[in-house]
Order: structure tokens, then sequence, then C-alpha cells
């Protein structure tokens, strides 16, 4: 058995480990931690597979950035998650029954089509992986990748749209209140009569 | 060990069966969780990134590792909005129970 061959195997073995600790854990952190060792061992694989660049992304913008927003919202929600348990054992054998369905399924498809039986892997290409792919990115799919960043902003925005609050005690100004004032709002002459001198 | 031959394509692909099922389960296991429901789905786009990448590598592809970048991308604005509605959900019903919800209907 090759290194290689070793490492596939363990690290299939912890990636569906780290899967299952996801989905059965009782604590939301915990699950959250659990995912983020299935990402990072899903990107040791990637690394296998000669996909360098994504490997490194995988990290960089799931453990990164988006676990830790997990882990944030997590820890900002307070929620008794014990009541949420509650029905765990009443949904586990639907949830085994379509989990062992889909794996059947897909089991079949795998197991009938050509798909598996097609030569082993050409060599690896030489090169840069980041280069090969940010030339096809940046050249054969220069539109998609467009849209991509617009994605990007739309969520943003609508990230920050949706959780936005408006304070109330903020103090600011209103420029059309400022606009729209008249001369008779501000100013109010009175005709107060004129102290008589003291005789 | 005959069984466990180095890896092909077919190993691959059984891995991330394995994986896109687990997450599927998990959808079904935490019906009023909605925080892991989200992360099961982050499992899931897992699962099919991980086919996308085998295949690219055994077909000399290297189209299938734009889609992924894609994928990766919507992948995070989905959570990102996902949370934000979770945030709002909570904010407005003090629970995050997808089952107790049911007021959302029409």
């Amino acid at each position: 058995m090759s290194f290689q061959t070793f490492t596939f195997y363990a690290f299939a073995a912890i990636l569906i480990f780290a899967a299952l600790r996801v989905i059965t854990t009782r604590n939301p952190v915990h699950a959250a931690l659990w995912l983020v060792l299935s990402f990072f061992t899903a990107a040791g694989i990637w690394m296998l597979l000669q996909a360098e660049f994504l490997a490194i992304t995988l990290v960089l913008v799931y453990v990164g950035a988006v676990m830790v927003l997990f882990l944030f919202v997590v820890m900002m929600l307070d929620v008794n998650f014990d009541t949420l348990r509650q029905h765990f054992r009443t949904y586990l054998p639907i949830a085994a029954a379509v989990g062992a369905l889909v794996l059947f399924e897909m089991a079949l498809v795998i197991a009938d089509s050509a798909i598996g039986r097609t030569s082993p892997a050409p060599p690896a290409p030489t090169g840069s992986n980041t280069r090969a792919l940010g030339r096809l990115l940046y050249v054969d799919y220069v539109y998609p990748f467009e849209i991509a960043a617009v994605v990007l902003l739309v969520a943003i925005v609508a990230a920050i749209a949706l959780t936005h609050r408006e304070r109330k005690e903020r103090k600011h100004q209103d420029p059309g209140a400022q606009v729209k004032v008249r001369r008779e709002d501000r100013v109010r002459l009175i005709n107060l009569p004129s102290e008589k001198p003291p005789a | 060990m005959s069984l466990l031959t180095a890896p092909t394509l077919t190993h691959y692909l059984v891995l991330g069966a394995i994986l896109f099922a687990i997450s599927m389960a998990g959808i079904f296991l935490n019906r009023r969780n909605v925080i892991v429901m989200l992360m099961a789905i982050e499992l899931m786009l897992l699962a099919v990134n991980l086919n996308f990448i085998a295949f690219s590598r055994y077909l000399g592809d290297m189209a299938g590792q734009v889609f992924v970048f894609f994928i990766l991308t919507v992948a995070a604005a989905e959570s990102a909005i996902g949370l934000a509605i979770l945030v709002l959900l909570f904010r407005n019903t003090g629970s995050i129970d997808v089952e107790a919800q049911g007021r959302l209907r029409g």
C-alpha cells in the first residue's frame, strides 16, 4: 500500500466520522467544530486529487470565514438546544431510511455505469494548478466569474439589509426636514412692551 | 489487503455518495434545528464538489475545478443569507425550531 493510498483511506475514514458527528452531536458548537474537521479533511483529499488551489481556498474560505460565521451565530443566539433535541429519536428511523435509500440509489448508479471503469488517471498536469485555473477562469469563464462577483455583492447587501436594525436613540440629521423648514417655524416675533423707566 | 486498493475514480465517487447520504440523513435528523440543517447543506455541497474534482482529475478536464470555484462562491453567499434569515427568525419568534414556524403558512 503506497503512502497515497494510505492517506486516502485515512482521510476518507476521518471525513465520514466527522460528518456523522456533525449530524448527531448534541451541541451545535461541537457540530460546527466537527464540520471544520470535515472541511479540513476534504481539503486534504482534494490535495490528493491535485486540486491544490481549491484545497487552499476551501480551508481559507470555509474554515476561515464561513465556519467562523456559523460559530458567531450559534453563540449569538441564546437558544435552548435541549428542547430542540427532544424529537431526535423520533426522526431517527426516517432519517436512516432516507439516508440508506439515497446511498442505495447512488450505489446503483455508480456500480451500473461505465464511469467507474474509466481508465486510470491521466498523468498529472504539469505546471501550476493555480495558473491553469486562473487562465481558464479569466479567459473562458470570465462572464460567469463576473456574475459570481455580483452574486457575492447581492449576498452582502441582502445580509446587511436583513439584519440591520435602526437604532432609536441615534442622533442624525434629516436633510428633508432641514430644507423644508420655513421662517415661521423657527422665528417668532414677540411684541413686548418696553419697560417704563423708573420715575 | 486486497480491499484497500489504490484509489480510483470509483473510490472518490463512493466517498462522495456516502457524504451526501449522511448529510441527507442529517437534514431529516435535525428537523428542529435550522443551524445544523444549514451545516448539513454545506456538507452536501462538499460531497458534490468532491465529485466534481474527482471527475476533473480522472477525465483530465480543468473545467470541473472552475465549477467547484463557482459552487464555493454561491455556497458562501447562501450560508451568509441563510444565517441572516436565521438571526431574523430568532429575533422575531425567539426560536429556531422549524416546526414552530407554521404561521408563515399563507
